[in-house]
């Protein structure tokens, strides 16, 4: 499967970093890359449970293909949520039940971020995509 | 000021984790293990398991001795003397929980339990629902800037409506001492039983159930250097003659029928099933191990530690600590910096720390944190540690600002 662009740009920048500092301060550059969500998406029914810092999250199909858009008040679970939508954005229905998320965190080195001890929220988000995009099948 | 630990070395994982560049700082989470405690359990599983308090046989007979050793070390430890009886559960939580349920039947509509706003979710939701179950009213404590219970509120909110008052010895977020003296006065006067969690409290100096007063004190092994899968809970006779049964057995049991059965008093009587024997062995040996300590010399080096962690914190621009902490942890939170970010670098650089609300969701939604750093110390940290700490603070400031 060719990658989005977006995608394809972030592999190449995450693979290329050489230290932790580095790769923190690329996943803050990607977070501000984030359209800002608007207010009245920022809802109840949006949030994401399950994280540290409030994580909205909304999907739309869209002449068959997938739109997310979301907001974080943490900068780094930003950062990371702009790399999932740089993946994911612009699939088709199929294309994203087949997209393996957690192998593409792990090619971007940031497969810890997805361990079960983390609360950061990233599996939340991933959960929450997935049950919004089997409600469109 | 250098602040060394004499007793670093007696915990064999803390220097693993040190070659691992990992320091550890989330010990009110659960904390390392000392050597000593290490060899017992290897004994006793190398020198013949057994279960206890069934079999006749000679490894059922060490096994059984071993594990009786272990409560009467816990007693000791307690000052518990003939007062009441020592229970081995499976954690603080268990304990808790067979309170919540063994003391249910107590209750009336319309009575009251009162807890503080501090509490840990584990000495509040089990009231919560007994709460729910009997259509009783739960009274929260209010707190004073310090992060104290408001003994002028409690006064007034501990009445005759009150049936039992379960409270904190020592805050997990906001590390001070609460005025149990004041509190089980209060509740005394009123006729109600007094529940203390000392899941943080029994980790720093030493105290004397005798002296305190309580009905029923709650801790678990794991937090004080001792094995997980062990909580314990000291009852007092009186009090428990009303605890009834709550799970059921084998080895609970006096005798049995296919429709009725007859049940064994405090403590086996709320044993039910195997209990964690290795682990209560172990827990025995820790606190042997804890006894050969110069008690006062690990006052003072906790004392000292947290002066130095306070102070650092405190030094740097933005940080906001949380109330007025005593003893053994720090939480704060820093402006214009979400906790979730510096957890994050912070974990980047090896400091094991906590982020988030500490299972105190209520307490932290009251103070309108969505979350806290929280620095929590053990006896065998130094100020090297808390270096290591306030380098990696600065670098993740530093990037985050």
């Amino acid at each position: 499967m060719n990658l989005p662009i977006d995608a394809a740009a972030a592999l190449e920048a995450f693979q290329a970093v050489g230290s932790w500092e580095q790769r923190a301060r690329m996943l803050m550059q990607w977070g501000e890359r984030l359209p800002v969500l608007a207010d009245d998406e920022k809802v109840e029914a949006n949030l994401v449970h399950g994280c540290e810092s409030r994580v909205w999250l909304v999907g739309r199909l869209q002449d068959g293909h997938w739109q997310f858009a979301a907001s974080s008040e943490a900068r780094m679970i930003r950062g990371l949520v702009a790399l999932l939508l740089a993946r994911v954005n612009g699939l088709s229905a199929a294309q994203l039940q087949a997209v393996n998320l957690p192998g593409w965190f792990n090619q971007l080195g940031l497969s810890r971020q997805l361990s079960p001890s983390r609360s950061n929220g990233l599996n939340a988000v991933l959960q929450r995509m997935r049950e919004l995009s089997r409600t469109h099948n | 000021m250098l602040v060394p630990s004499p007793w670093r070395a007696d915990f064999p994982a803390i220097a693993t984790l040190q070659r691992q560049d990992q320091t550890y700082l989330d010990n009110a989470a659960t904390t390392q293990k000392p050597q000593a405690l290490l060899d017992a359990i290897s004994h006793y599983y190398a020198n013949g398991a057994a279960n206890v308090h069934r079999a006749q046989h000679l490894p059922g007979a060490h096994a059984t001795q071993a594990f009786e050793d272990s409560r009467s070390k816990v007693a000791q430890w307690l000052n518990a003397g003939d007062s009441g009886q020592i229970v081995f559960t499976h954690g603080a939580t268990s304990a808790l929980n067979l309170l919540a349920y063994g003391l249910e039947h107590l209750f009336n509509a319309g009575d009251e339990i009162v807890i503080s706003a501090l509490e840990h979710h584990a000495n509040l939701l089990p009231w919560q629902q007994l709460a729910k179950r009997r259509a009783l009213t739960l009274v929260v404590m209010p707190l004073g800037d310090d992060g104290v219970i408001d003994l002028a509120a409690a006064a007034d909110l501990i009445g005759p409506r009150t049936r039992l008052l379960a409270v904190s010895q020592l805050s997990n977020v906001l590390g001070a001492w609460q005025p149990l003296e004041a509190l089980l006065a209060m509740a005394k006067a009123n006729g109600a039983l007094t529940v203390v969690d000392g899941a943080q409290g029994i980790v720093h100096g030493r105290h004397d159930v005798q002296a305190l007063g309580c009905d029923f004190y709650v801790f678990s092994s794991h937090k004080l250097y001792g094995p997980d899968g062990v909580g314990v809970l000291f009852g007092r006779n009186e009090a428990l003659h009303h605890l009834r049964h709550w799970q059921f057995g084998g080895e609970m049991v006096q005798q049995a029928d296919y429709q009725s059965a007859s049940f064994r008093p405090a403590p086996l009587g709320f044993e039910a099933g195997t209990p964690p024997i290795a682990s209560v062995i172990g827990l025995g040996a820790t606190l042997d191990y804890l006894s050969s300590l110069d008690q006062p010399a690990v006052i003072a080096h906790e004392a000292a530690l947290h002066d130095y962690l306070l102070r650092g914190l405190k030094a740097r621009k933005g940080v906001r600590v949380l109330g007025s902490p005593q003893v053994a942890l720090v939480s704060f939170v820093v402006d214009g910096v979400h906790n979730a970010d510096l957890a994050h670098l912070l974990t980047e650089q090896g400091i094991a720390v906590r982020a988030g609300h500490h299972c105190a969701m209520p307490l932290l939604k009251a103070m309108q944190l969505s979350g806290a750093i929280r620095v929590s110390l053990a006896l065998y940290n130094d100020s090297d540690d808390l270096e290591r700490l306030f380098e990696a603070l600065d670098q993740a400031l530093d990037m985050l600002r």
